[in-house]
């Protein structure tokens, strides 16, 4: 797909499966993105109420990324990412009670309320983080790709990181590595186009990131990360590049994200304006609502029960998060090193 | 004479090796670049070559022999021309070039002496102008003070331009001096603190602001093995003024990766100055002094303590001197020494002692290194009791340097063993009711108060 095309992006959905769309899976991808739609909302709220606290970076506005991606994964499968987790989780499967409880710091959360937003983990779904450094969860993705390559469990690693991040020198360290061992591989650039307040062009000589593998011999491809049409269409062609063997991709998503970089961000360095217009012509469940619905897919009554039933799932994950304890003072000292 | 050839160091720990086998004999005519014999130590067989020319007149140690040391004879080389009774006398038991004692060193290094025989002057008490404001704007001001007193002062790291800070600590500093002087970087914390470092080396003053200190652990191979080595490494010919700065300590809720005290990493290395404001006054003044010094300087701010207020002096040129602590509250009892936040949970925790008829010393260290020793001994010597408090961990902390200088400096006036409080030695919890059990509170200071007056 041409550069411009993809960065354009629009609600219109540019690229569709061919022939007749597949409502099952189309309402499938609906279902994801609100679900991490209404579960962001609601720790903003409970962030609001001081039920949680620290860094909370919400992934609204992202949703068409994982959950495009997320649509071409299979369960060997790993997946890495970085402080802006919530969504990834969610998309790879994990239990919105047990993240929620994690945000408000309890014991029934993915890490025992000892990790907070930035630092979760499901082995078993195969999600390694939630890193809060910049540019080190790369490297970390990279060695999951390795063990995956080295096993032979036919998994791939999707590593997925900013457009800040992507100007980190471990980054190339990796990227050096996965191309020159052919490790399988997608590095995902989400390109949102800040890095907490400075835009891409402000920190980047070169803005084409998808182009950042180049010189490792890695290709790369833009994708309109706002449509997930789009995104699990580029996604099918890429990770089958990965799965046969010919090592690591680099993919651009370009997105956006509607709330500031974590709570405490007043957001002044873009306009009002920008951000309306993302929500307005570009937002991903809108798009994909009204590409399903110039389709016949799904009714108004349909989509009710989808919103009413995502709804029940958040509010049962804020109540889970506020009823489940605190941990034991015991806690603090548990988890610094295996018995052995 | 004769030159001796002696068994060379094959390698930086190589003390000694086999002789394995000679490739000259004795009358052989010897050319420099010419491979002389075969050396064998347990990582690696070399060839020796000859340096000089010669004829090779004698060998003094056959082949095979083993545990031969380092710089000890091996075979003598006759100069052109040179005659043969020459050998006897070179040979000569004693005369050999006796190798450096190698272990000779004593276990334990005296250090030289840091501090000054006497006492050292009172640092004064200042008492020009002051005005009320936050340790952010402290900061501020005393970056802003000495960027206009030097063209070479520049601040560059991420969001401390157009943001203003990712915690407003450059509030207003674009707008004063510029983009060339106020510098947006993009998130390379390795790039950018080398860069740094190497601005430093062509004579300019860069301040590195880390959006906070666990980043700075991106770049710490430059901040020691750039900045603070340089000096030395170029026999003082060469070094770095710079100033790496930004918040440092447990944050709030932020979990294990954003919430570290990495003081006693710094005030390990030799080369660097660590300094740890706790008050406006203290911020402003150690940030000016650290700007000023030709050296590179860690300034350790506090997250928590930006938005605290505080007088500060107004004089442009007030400055604190670095490696002098100062006596927040004087008292009889106990010492208690404290830096950064710290300083204030360990007045608070006097206050709660004074109530229980316990006259607490706060020593506001403020500077790590180097260390106020002499401080801390002159307070001990009063009150013969020293808690330490820290939020970094407890091994190989600050508080254990301050109780090992105790054992040597202050031995004799002790009446109770050092006592170190300390962030408990785990990652640092996200759970609210956690973190708060794993940073020092003025209770746990209390406590161990009482505990060296055993009571
Ligand atoms: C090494 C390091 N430096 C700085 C930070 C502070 N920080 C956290 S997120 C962030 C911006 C990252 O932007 P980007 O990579 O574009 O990801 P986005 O937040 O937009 O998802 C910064 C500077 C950090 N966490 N780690
Ligand atoms: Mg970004």
């Amino acid at each position: 797909m041409p550069a411009e095309a993809a960065a354009k992006g629009g609600s219109e959905p540019q690229t569709h499966p061919e022939g007749k769309p597949d409502a099952e899976e189309l309402l499938k991808l609906y279902r994801e993105m609100l679900l991490i739609r209404r579960f962001e909302e609601k720790a903003g709220q409970l962030y609001g109420m001081g039920l949680i606290a620290g860094f909370c970076h919400l992934y609204i506005g992202q949703e068409a990324v994982v959950t495009g991606l997320q649509a071409c994964a299979k369960d060997q499968d790993s997946v890495i990412t970085t402080y802006r987790d919530h969504g990834h989780m969610l998309a790879k499967g994990m239990d919105p009670k047990g993240v929620m409880a994690e945000l408000t710091g309890r014991i029934g959360g993915y890490s025992r309320g000892k990790g907070g937003s930035m630092h979760m983990f499901s082995v078993e779904k195969r999600f390694f983080g939630g890193h809060g450094i910049v540019g080190a969860s790369v490297p970390l993705g990279t060695g999951l790709a390795f063990a995956h390559k080295y096993r032979g469990d036919g998994g791939l690693n999707f590593c997925y990181f900013g457009d800040g991040a992507a100007n980190q020198g471990q980054v190339y360290e990796a990227f050096n590595m996965a191309s020159l061992w052919k490790l399988p591989i997608i590095y995902v650039i989400e390109n949102n186009r800040y890095a907490m307040g400075t835009s891409l062009q402000r920190a980047s000589a070169t803005t084409e990131l998808y182009r950042r593998g180049e010189a490792f011999g890695i290709p790369g491809m833009p994708v309109d990360g706002m449509d997930v049409l789009a995104v699990k269409k580029a996604g099918e062609e890429v990770t089958a590049y990965v799965r046969e063997g010919n090592g690591p991709y680099v993919m651009e998503l370009n997105t956006y994200r509607y709330r500031g970089h974590s709570m405490s961000d007043p957001a002044k360095y873009r306009s009002k304006e920008e951000v309306a217009s993302y929500r307005k012509e570009h937002d991903p469940i809108d798009g994909l609502r009204s590409y399903m619905e110039q389709h016949g897919i799904g009714d108004e009554a349909s989509f009710k029960a989808i919103d009413k039933e995502i709804k029940e799932i958040v509010n049962e994950a804020a109540e889970f998060a506020q009823t489940s304890p605190e941990p034991d003072p015991s806690e603090l000292w548990t988890d610094v090193l295996i018995e052995a | 004479m004769p030159i001796q050839i002696l068994m060379p160091a094959l390698s930086p720990t190589m003390t000694e090796g086999k002789l394995a086998k000679w490739a000259k004999k004795e009358g052989d005519k010897v050319a420099s670049g010419d491979v002389l014999c075969e050396i064998e130590t347990d990582k690696a067989t070399m060839e020796v070559e000859a340096v000089d020319e010669g004829i090779l007149g004698r060998i003094l140690v056959p082949d095979g022999t083993e545990n031969v040391a380092v710089n000890s004879p091996i075979a003598l080389l006759l100069a052109e021309g040179e005659d043969a009774s020459a050998l006897d006398a070179a040979a000569a038991p004693g005369e050999a070039a006796a190798p450096p004692a190698a272990a000779a060193a004593p276990a334990s290094t005296p250090a030289p002496k840091e501090l000054p025989v006497a006492a050292p002057p009172p640092v004064e008490e200042y008492t020009g102008p002051t005005a009320k404001m936050t340790v952010r704007e402290a900061l501020r001001d005393a970056m802003a003070e000495e960027m206009r007193r030097d063209q070479e002062v520049i601040l560059l790291g991420e969001e401390v331009a157009q943001y203003q800070g990712a915690y407003k600590v450059s509030q207003g500093l674009l707008d004063e001096f510029g983009d060339k002087r106020v510098i947006d970087t993009p998130i390379t914390e390795m790039g950018f603190a080398g860069l740094g470092v190497g601005a430093a080396m062509l004579g300019m003053k860069p301040i590195v602001e880390f959006m906070t200190f666990n980043f700075a652990m991106q770049a710490i191979d430059q901040i020691l093995n750039s900045a603070a080595k340089t000096l030395y490494m170029a026999g003082g010919k060469l070094g770095a003024p710079i100033v790496f700065r930004g918040p440092n300590g447990a944050a709030a809720r932020v979990a294990a990766q954003h919430s570290q005290c990495y003081a006693s990493w710094y005030a390990h290395c030799p080369g660097l100055k660590v300094v740890a404001p706790w008050s406006g006054a203290d911020a402003k003044g150690l940030m000016k002094s650290a700007i000023r010094d030709p050296n590179p300087v860690i300034v350790l701010e506090n997250e928590i303590m930006y938005g605290q207020h505080f007088e500060v002096p107004t004089d442009p040129e007030f400055l604190i001197p670095i490696g002098r602590a100062k006596i927040e509250r004087p008292g009889k009892d106990v010492t208690i020494t404290a830096f950064s936040r710290m300083v204030g949970v360990a007045l608070e925790a006097a206050k709660q002692l004074e109530a229980e008829g316990i006259d607490a010393e706060v020593i506001n260290l403020r500077s790590l290194r180097p260390l106020d020793v002499d401080a801390i001994v002159t307070s001990v010597k009063k009150t013969n009791r020293i808690v330490s408090v820290e939020e970094g961990w407890p091994v190989a902390g600050m508080g254990s340097e301050i109780a090992a200088m105790m054992m040597e400096e202050a031995f004799d006036w002790l009446d109770a063993p050092v006592v170190r409080v300390c962030g408990a030695d785990v990652p640092m919890p996200y759970a609210a009711n956690l973190e708060k059990l794993a940073i020092p509170q003025p209770e746990t200071v209390v406590q161990a108060a009482k505990s060296v007056c055993y009571r």
